[in-house]
């Protein structure tokens, strides 16, 4: 088989997953009378009309590529952290905790201490799931998944007693909302007039970091290696149960960052509904830009734009914005369809067949000694 | 006292475990045959919703009474769906089951929640289904409540696991689940489909899970919400491994599940102090727990458990 007719088949494969994953959102469009391709149209073009949408995209890529970094890090590494949004919750918690309770320390201290305290928060939480794996082989998709709802139940306690904002109990009015952070502890604002913050900066910088580590250090390599191949990994020396746990604490210290950064960035207090599903778009981000980073940052652009553009569809054309996760769901259930059949070298072989008997309807022979074998 | 106490939970608990029961034991069957799927948790929200769709558009008319027979049938239609949709992803494509399972999940919470918004939107109440006490054995002091005085879902329910056991045990087909579960070569080799068996197993173990959703939104909680599902899929995934992949473990952790979430209530409307949210965690706690202590039994379970077959490729 050449080279060409493999990328055809890629090529075509992607294609044909694509256009299913379309249908299959806009069968559940039609079901509500929504104009498909309209929809489409408002989501992926929308947001881009203005400076203002483009800012909103970025902001919301910065928590993607946060969490989708980490999943990253616990895919390649064998272990699947559905987890990120518990562990956002939590990260939440402890840095609008620490930034409250250490208001009085100098400005450049603060920042860096609450960011620090998210991504620790969200690491134990990551890692208890990762220690649980390793030591008592519970299912980590399982286990992630309970404490993303224990942590959902801790967010609305904490909020709604303990953490409550005093000015809210006063007021009578009640809302689940911690007090406003310090100054110190905000991420400066990029861009006047738009909510684009600092922590822009910061996802690009450790997404870098996140390339380093993974494909430039015996670290991340023994890491890879744990999730290629348990066996071979545990046979060259690889310590695969204690890779496990440091993946599982990494990605759940993104994941918590990711909840601080958003903390400090843009709502500078912890509200309701903070984390509202990022933790499980980042899982769609990480599958999307190939668990990689160089593929993570423009697909977290691309599912930014999707989020705003769902909000809009919300108000201009009466499509809930939960849209987000029908698409996101059909996106991963393509993925990785597409991936195990492109990689599929039998299915390859058959694809290769049956071209060649539709290219020459007479023959039916194989040509001989398929002329491009070998050459590029 | 604690009289009264007990027969409350347990004549709370009963009901309770109906769709944790007949999730569950649709999963047995995915599972056995070799299929992991998490996606439960989402065909569930999409039985709840469809369920629960006939008794809001009817209610008061002349086809009232007939809502709940149509939404349970509109349950299983689309818990089948949703399982050839995953066999189709897992089985022909051979895609990885775990993270094709939260796909499937994200994929039926939001339809469910996208349709149910847009044509609901809020809290409605439904009549629901009416208890059915059992002539003469309802009568049966104290038994009688806990047993035999709940809706007939709940009794079709439980005559549901010696009816699986006899299936998976008894039955050619359930032996061809078993087979291509343990040992997909040799059944193949033996002339069994492999394919067509486990899609089998899906469509049927889907069609369970909403069903078990449609329990939920039509008798439990009598209206729909977008988060009314809570996990109770990959808990019933979980009581899967818990209950050793057999019909009778099965029941008895869901029980034990229902058991523990109907104590929860009791206590709550006892009026002991303890901060609610506690209460609606220790559920899922008690999953991590169950897993924990159930990792000896890893080892019962189907061996082929997660792991695509592809007559062609040799591993």
């Amino acid at each position: 088989m050449t080279t060409r007719f493999r990328t055809a088949y890629a090529v075509a494969v992607g294609a044909a997953a694509a256009l299913a994953a379309l249908a299959v959102a806009s069968l559940v469009l039609l079901a509500i009378g929504a104009r498909p391709l309209t929809t489409f149209a408002t989501i992926l073009t929308g947001p881009l009309q203005d400076l203002f949408g483009i800012s909103e995209i970025l902001v919301r890529a910065v928590p993607l590529t946060l969490v989708a970094l980490g999943v990253s890090i616990s895919f390649r590494s064998g272990i699947l952290n559905i987890g990120a949004e518990g562990q956002m919750q939590v990260g939440i918690l402890a840095s609008t905790a620490v930034a409250l309770a250490l208001r009085s320390l100098p400005g450049p201290a603060l920042l860096p201490l609450a960011l620090l305290a998210g991504a620790a928060a969200g690491a134990l939480w990551g890692g208890l799931a990762g220690w649980l794996r390793a030591r008592l082989e519970v299912n980590e998709i399982l286990s992630t998944v309970m404490l993303n709802y224990i942590a959902a139940q801790l967010y609305t306690f904490l909020l709604r007693g303990p953490m409550i904002d005093p000015a809210e109990l006063m007021t009578g009015s009640g809302t689940p909302q911690s007090q406003r952070l310090p100054r110190a502890a905000w991420l400066d604002r990029l861009v006047p007039g738009t909510r684009l913050h600092s922590g822009l900066l910061l996802a690009l910088a450790l997404s870098f970091l996140v390339w380093l580590l993974l494909w430039r250090t015996t670290f991340g390599f023994r890491l890879r290696a744990a999730g290629a191949e348990r066996r071979a990994a545990r046979y060259a020396g690889v310590q695969v149960e204690r890779s496990l746990v440091l993946a599982m604490l990494l990605a759940g210290g993104f994941a918590g960052l990711a909840g601080a950064v958003e903390v400090a960035g843009v709502h500078h207090r912890a509200i309701e509904a903070i984390s509202a599903g990022y933790g499980f778009a980042g899982i769609v981000v990480a599958l999307f830009g190939g668990l990689h980073p160089a593929g993570i940052v423009p697909a977290a652009a691309f599912f930014g734009l999707m989020l705003v553009g769902a909000d809009m569809t919300q108000r201009s054309a009466g499509v809930p914005a939960n849209m987000v996760l029908v698409l996101e769901g059909v996106i991963i259930l393509a993925i990785v369809s597409a991936g195990m059949v492109m990689n599929n070298p039998y299915g390859q072989e058959r694809a290769a067949r049956l071209l060649r008997r539709l290219l020459r309807p007479g023959g039916g022979e194989a040509p001989p000694a398929s002329a491009g074998e070998g050459s590029p | 006292m604690i009289l009264r106490m007990l027969h409350d939970v347990l004549a709370l608990g009963v009901p309770f475990s109906v769709a944790l029961l007949l999730a569950a034991l649709g999963e047995m069957f995915n599972q056995r045959a070799g299929v992991f799927n998490l996606g439960c948790e989402g065909i569930m929200s999409m039985g709840a919703f469809l369920a629960f769709l006939p008794s809001h558009l009817l209610s008061g008319g002349p086809l009232a009474p007939w809502a709940p027979s149509a939404g349970f049938a509109l349950a299983a239609l689309s818990g089948a769906l949703l399982g050839a949709l995953f066999a189709l992803v897992t089985v022909t494509f051979r895609a990885p089951q775990g993270i094709a399972g939260i796909g499937l999940q994200m994929l039926g919470w939001g339809t469910a929640g996208v349709v149910f918004r847009h044509f609901i939107g809020g809290v409605t109440g439904i009549p629901g289904v009416a208890a059915w006490p059992v002539p003469g054995l309802s009568r049966i002091p104290f038994l009688g409540d806990v047993l035999f005085r709940h809706d007939p879902v709940v009794y079709l329910a439980y005559l549901a696991v010696p009816a699986c056991a006899l299936l998976l045990y008894r039955t050619s087909w359930g032996l061809r689940v078993r087979a291509v579960g343990t040992y997909p070569r040799a059944a193949d080799t033996m002339g069994i489909r492999v394919a067509r068996v486990r899609y089998q197993a899906l469509v049927l173990g889907g069609a369970m899970a909403g069903v078990g959703g449609g329990y939920l939104s039509l008798c439990q909680a009598r209206m729909f919400a977008d988060d009314l599902v809570a996990g109770r899929g990959f808990i019933a995934v979980a009581l899967v491994y818990f209950g050793r992949w057999t019909p009778l473990g099965i029941t008895f952790g869901a029980l034990l599940f229902s058991l523990a979430q109907a104590l929860q209530l009791a206590i709550q409307v006892a009026g002991i102090k303890f901060p609610y949210e506690f209460a609606v965690m220790l559920p899922y706690a008690l999953v991590i727990a169950v897993l924990a202590l159930a990792r000896r039994s890893r080892m019962l379970g189907p061996s082929a458990l997660g792991k695509p077959y592809d007559r062609e490729i040799r591993v």
